[in-house]
């Protein structure tokens, strides 16, 4: 008797431990997929930050050229340089048949002359003299260069040739390949080859989408959470918008892209494409979240302020404009914060309202047509190739850079400026 | 031109509220006494000055084309032009105007164009005297009113209180705006798909709806066997159906944990770590399962003998369903701190485990909330699109293989609405017809679980 009581003791403490277990499991599995997802996308994105670049004797032949004595700046500017440009890749070989050639200029971006003309306008000296001058390579010998091309797989399923891989290893022996922080991932617009595609323009487009987001989401949402919160009777009217709110909050945000390709570009014919389009549609997306967050931190203003207030005489509106309001505003912001960094996440609602055209020069307004960093990053995955897997990773530790500065801002104007009322 | 009008506007309406306190000063040195503070007579000027000329402003910007347009047009009104025509002369107009027009240019459309730019030209200065006489007209009444020392606060806060209230009808107008975005296209995709093809239909190959000739009439017989909404009805809520298989026991258990067992300290660390996973955009989700999850598992399948496709259901559904851990763990967490202590002193007192009174006291207490929290859940897994649109199929499969592919509603309006949409044709339609449904289930199930939700907070507080 004892003993089975004994033993009924000890199968319940086991079911505790394993029930503790289970729980203790569970939190683990969530930061182990925390930690692979991290781990995954730094491992393959880190590689894009750095640009392999071919060192290659250009000779500035002036005749080549097609210039004169003593040229001017325009002529510079008009000048020839595909010859030189072709000659100086071609004498990387000098063996090369015409096929090989060919095979030699694949080996660099078509930047190359334009890179070369660069060289020559900012040294005009440089007419008539040889110099080794930093060619991007193309996204294949990149790959190569860093390890990430499987090189043993036979020749015709490899976008890299025996012939061209022999010269690369060729350079690689004399030292004239050279890896550099990849400035252009930042500076260039997209692009369809891998090595000259950069964030500038997605990343532009998602800055003015989120400004016209914040223009038109804050004000509205925080007028309205004033007036929900500190002026509305208390009837079914008021009810009914607290429930619309409340469900705008969940419903999915494609069905906001659909509501801005009917609405917005349908109805209204506002330019397709563009971030001007894209943040109203965000903003209506945002405006619950802020509202809801608003609306909270009016809330946690407690009594006394609102009742000094009147007692000294102030109106209702007075009361809630210079006390309220001021006091509520770092749990506004933090939320309004919160709110941005969904909207900078958000891809489908933008992909029907156009914003996955390909664009490639860096919009200068929120009436340009642009994609959006995320957009960029759906873009770069359905392409095929294989130079665009980095560079995706690459651009989603931008975009998750910036999420976590948002999120660490929010919590800042939080803790700094939010009073604990007790 | 509009711009300067617009920032003309703003700096008379500064000036105004300057004029306004100013007069309000004097009339204060003339010892008499304020019926307001002084503020209130700028701000008062300041709204009889900006807020006429705002709304004439507005309007004419909303007729002025649509007039322009109808005076431009009436010179071809009894030519027999279709209305397809007259919006091509005047789109060609237009260019013309603006120098862009690189067609064969007709004397016609010549005269149109000099006859825009000049409507055009008079629509402009007449709209600047009209506001600016609006502006004076409205100030000098204003100005009357506030040197006669009469009421400025109330019919200032009386305006303050009604843009509050506009504000506020923000998310109605929202809710409606969605609605009116769908519910037509939606008619007009029923009116050439039966319902009952829609509703219990199990083909769905919207491309086919594209081989045809846009002379032709639409024949709603071709389009039977076209838009059958099963397969995709079906995808949908079995991808849901596995991501919540893993989000509910990892999501539970963890906030079963969080909210009973840790320490402080665990919690303080690792329920913002948890809630990083909510905060990763849902296209990188996408990214991670096509690229990493998908291949990963077809790889396994294969060393196992089983053929998986390396966009199957299962990836899209398990990588789904970590996105979707943190929600199911804040929010029973969140329910299961606010049942209260005296029910697991009661339990405790009788002599449970910690772990009995988990399973048979607070489980149960909690049920609701914990019910609701899964409910969002759902709707969160049934709308999400990026993860589907990269990681699972876009050929809608009528399936219950998780190694085979399928698709989702979601993925089928993306697929559909991606690049260019001709509003009209039945497959763009079909797309918003989607959407309807897509925001009546999400719509159903937010309002259910918000209601247990809230019934059971009530229950307790």
């Amino acid at each position: 008797m004892n003993k089975s009581k004994e033993q009924l003791l000890n199968k319940r403490y086991k079911a505790e431990q394993r029930f503790r277990l289970y729980g203790l499991g569970a939190i683990f599995m969530a930061l182990l997929f925390l930690t692979i997802f991290i781990f995954k996308i730094f491992s393959t994105g880190y590689s894009a930050f750095q640009k392999t670049w071919l060192i290659v004797p250009v000779t500035f032949d002036a005749e080549l050229m097609m210039l004169e004595q003593n040229p001017s700046n325009e002529d510079l500017q008009d000048a020839d340089y595909y010859d030189i440009a072709l000659k100086s890749m071609a004498d990387l070989d000098p063996n090369a048949n015409e096929d090989q050639e060919n095979e030699l200029k694949r080996m660099v971006s078509y930047f190359f002359e334009k890179e070369i003309k660069n060289e020559l306008l900012n040294n005009p000296g440089l007419i008539g003299k040889t110099k080794e001058v930093y060619l991007t390579a193309s996204d294949d010998l990149d790959q190569v260069f860093k390890g990430n091309y499987p090189r043993d797989l036979p020749e015709d399923q490899r976008r890299v040739s025996d012939y061209q891989l022999k010269i690369f290893d060729q350079l690689v022996a004399k030292g004239k390949v050279e890896s550099k922080f990849n400035i252009s991932f930042f500076t260039y617009a997209d692009s369809r080859e891998p090595e000259l595609a950069g964030i500038a323009s997605s990343f532009m487009g998602s800055i003015f989408s989120i400004l016209v987001c914040l223009m038109i989401a804050f004000p509205v949402a925080v007028l309205a959470a004033i007036y929900l919160e500190e002026f509305a009777p208390k009837n079914r009217f008021t009810d009914f918008i607290e429930v619309n709110i409340n469900n705008l909050a969940a419903v999915p945000s494609i069905v906001f892209g659909l509501l801005g390709l009917g609405v917005l570009l349908a109805i209204f014919h506002l330019p397709r494409s563009t971030p001007l389009v894209g943040g109203i549609t965000l903003s209506l997306m945002t405006l619950p979240t802020i509202i809801i967050a608003a609306r909270a931190s009016l809330k946690a203003v407690p009594p006394s302020i609102r009742e000094a207030a009147l007692a000294m005489g102030a109106s209702r509106m007075q009361t809630t404009m210079h006390h309220t309001v001021p006091l509520s505003m770092p749990g506004t912001l933090s939320g309004t914060i919160i709110g941005l960094a969904q909207a900078l996440g958000e891809t489908a609602p933008l992909i029907l309202i156009g914003m996955v055209a390909f664009v490639n020069t860096i919009p200068g307004s929120p009436m340009d047509p642009a994609a959006s960093l995320p957009v960029q990053i759906y873009i770069w995955a359905e392409s095929a190739e294989r130079g665009f897997v980095e560079k995706v990773s690459a651009c989603i530790m931008v975009l998750l850079g910036f999420l976590i500065i948002m999120n660490l801002f929010a919590q800042i104007i939080r803790h700094k400026f939010e009073k604990k009322w007790s | 031109m509009n711009l300067i009008l617009f920032t003309f506007i703003v700096l008379l309406g500064f000036t105004s509220y300057y004029f306004g306190r100013k007069k309000a000063y004097t009339i204060q040195s003339s010892n008499k006494r304020l019926t307001a503070l002084p503020q209130f007579y700028g701000y008062y000027l300041a709204i009889w000055c900006a807020i006429p000329a705002f709304i004439i402003f507005s309007l004419w910007a909303i007729f002025e084309p649509t007039i322009v347009k109808l005076l431009v047009l009436s010179d071809y009104s009894n030519q027999g032009y279709l209305d397809d025509e007259l919006n091509l002369i005047y789109e060609k107009t237009k260019s013309l105007s603006r120098g862009q027009f690189t067609g064969e240019i007709t004397p016609f459309i010549e005269a149109s164009a000099e006859k825009y730019l000049s409507l055009r030209s008079i629509a402009q200065s007449s709209k600047a005297v009209i506001v600016l006489s609006i502006i004076i007209a409205s100030v000098a009444y204003a100005y009357k009113r506030i040197s006669s020392n009469s009421r400025t606060r109330e019919p200032v806060e009386k305006f303050l209180n009604a843009v509050l209230f506009t504000a506020s009808l923000a998310a109605i107008l929202t809710t409606v705006g969605i609605v009116f975005s769908l519910i037509f296209q939606t008619i007009d995709f029923f009116k050439v798909i039966p319902l009952f093809d829609f509703v219990f239909g199990t083909h769905w190959y919207p491309a086919k709806a594209f081989v045809r000739d846009s002379s032709e009439a639409l024949d709603p017989s071709m389009y039977s066997d076209t838009f059958g909404a099963v397969p995709i009805f079906a995808g949908t809520f079995f991808i849901a159906f596995i991501a919540m298989c893993v989000a509910i026991p990892i999501g539970l258990m963890s906030g079963i944990y969080l909210a009973e067992y840790a320490s402080s300290k665990v919690r303080q660390y690792a329920k913002p770590l948890i809630e990083i996973l909510a905060g990763i955009p849902t296209v990188v989700y996408g990214f991670f399962a096509a690229l990493t999850v998908g291949p990963f598992l077809k790889e396994l399948g294969t060393s196992m003998g089983l053929e998986v496709s390396a966009e199957s259901a299962l990836a899209a559904g398990g990588v789904m369903g970590i996105m979707i851990i943190p929600f199911i763990s804040s929010l029973s967490d969140d329910v299961i701190t606010s049942v209260p202590q005296s029910l697991r002193d009661g339990s405790y007192a009788m002599g449970a485990t910690k772990s009995e009174t988990i399973k048979r006291v607070i489980f149960p207490a909690a049920l609701p909330g914990i019910v609701g929290s899964i409910l969002l859940g759902v709707s969160r897994a049934i709308g999400e699109t990026m993860i589907v649109v990269m990681a699972s199929g876009l050929a809608a499969n009528l399936t219950l293989n998780p190694l085979e592919s399928t698709s989702t509603i979601t993925a089928q309006i993306v697929v559909i609405l991606i690049g260019d949409q001709a509003f009209g044709d039945p497959k763009t339609q079909a797309a918003f017809a989607l959407g309807m449904s897509l925001f009546l289930v999400t719509l159903c199930l937010n309002i259910v679980a918000l209601r247990v939700v809230k019934k059971y907070r009530e229950k307790y507080e």
